[in-house]
């Protein structure tokens, strides 16, 4: 069986219960890793709770910040405050000065482009170019294809397409999540993955994209957050007194 | 000598906060493939509802092994089953009858 995972998961972490039933409703439904969001404010103690319920149904939890700055200025600061405190950084660009901004910065992880209706598609191709120098991964968040529907779900499908095209032109690799709050959008993410046929992604990106792709970032950042890092290219591989080079 | 008409089945497993039946499913399943794809689309997928548990909550549907894709677009994306909060997932297809009851068998053990 894959190794399925979901970067996105956004319970209302005051509702405990609602907490407990979305991580344990996706442990069910086969993620073996769950990323979950959380505000900028949150301390030690709530996030060791939420890695509790994880833990007692046998998934892993990924903590992850959303930054969502009306300025590259704050958006900065915040990254250099919080790097290191989550294991993946992803922001949300409501603007083109916010995408290329986080895009040519490699502390940034995901790149997310929420729906804004008709108009503006800030995942252009100078951006794109950027990403793929920094690494950066395009974030899709499945769950507005679910709630949405007419004309709004058109733009929404016609805007992913766009961007899917744009993302597999300059090799930017895609990672979809379910981006959900409710436990009745919560799909397999094989499920996701028969639903990303609409935006032009075949089975097997699809599958990548919640598989492979979400692994790839989770453990490059777990090698970068351990205290064994030193610099890129260089970790300490044994401490103690018997580590004389001969 | 091929056959002149090849169909996927497909098993699918029926989530729903409230109760419901064949008809309701069916609706559910047609209102979805009639939004996403239009009468056109929804002509290509010459779906067929073969059974239906409602015990254990899950049907076999026939389609098309060309409107595949389509129909499982659709299926995932049933939010709603006669105005009740509904999900359908995807368990098995298969190219037979036989050979999907074999490996749902294979699957429940």
């Amino acid at each position: 069986m894959k190794f399925y995972v979901d970067l996105h998961l956004c319970p209302r972490l005051e509702d405990h219960a609602q907490t407990r039933m979305l991580i344990k409703k996706s442990a069910e439904l086969g993620y073996k890793a769950l990323g979950i969001s959380f505000p900028l404010t949150i301390d030690q103690k709530e996030i060791e709770m939420v890695k509790g319920f994880c833990e007692d149904v046998g998934v892993d939890l990924v903590t992850r910040i959303d930054l969502k700055t009306r300025t590259s200025a704050e958006m900065l600061k915040n990254l250099r405050s919080l790097r290191r405190r989550f294991e993946v950084v992803a922001v949300q660009c409501h603007s083109k000065t916010i995408a290329r901004q986080a895009a040519k910065d490699r502390r940034v992880d995901l790149l997310s482009f929420p729906f804004a209706g008709m108009g503006g598609c800030f995942f252009d191709n100078a951006a794109a170019e950027l990403a793929s120098k920094a690494l950066s991964f395009l974030e899709i968040d499945m769950a507005p294809l679910l709630y949405l529907s007419g004309l709004q779900r058109s733009h929404f499908l016609t805007a992913l397409r766009k961007e899917v095209s744009t993302a597999r032109r300059f090799k930017v690799p895609i990672v979809l999540s379910s981006g959900v709050s409710d436990v009745s959008l919560l799909r397999k993410a094989e499920d996701y993955a028969s639903l990303a046929y609409l935006f032009n992604l075949d089975l097997h990106e699809a599958r990548q994209a919640f598989s492979d792709n979400p692994r790839v970032i989770i453990e490059r950042n777990r090698r970068k957050l351990s205290r064994d890092y030193v610099a890129p290219g260089i970790y300490i591989v044994k401490r103690g007194k018997d580590c004389r080079v001969r | 000598m091929p056959r002149e008409i090849r169909r996927r089945y497909i098993l699918a497993k029926i989530e729903c906060e409230g109760e419901f039946d064949e008809a309701g499913f069916s609706d559910a399943v047609w209102t979805n493939i009639l939004k996403l794809f239009g009468e056109y689309g929804a002509s290509q997928t010459e779906l067929g509802i073969i059974e239906f548990d409602l015990e254990t909550k899950q049907a076999i549907l026939r389609c098309s092994h060309k409107a595949l894709d389509l129909v499982k677009a659709s299926l995932a994306s049933i939010t709603k089953i006669k105005n009740e909060r509904a999900s359908v997932h995807l368990q098995l297809v298969s190219g037979t009858l036989k050979a999907l009851r074999r490996k749902a068998q294979r699957a429940a053990k």
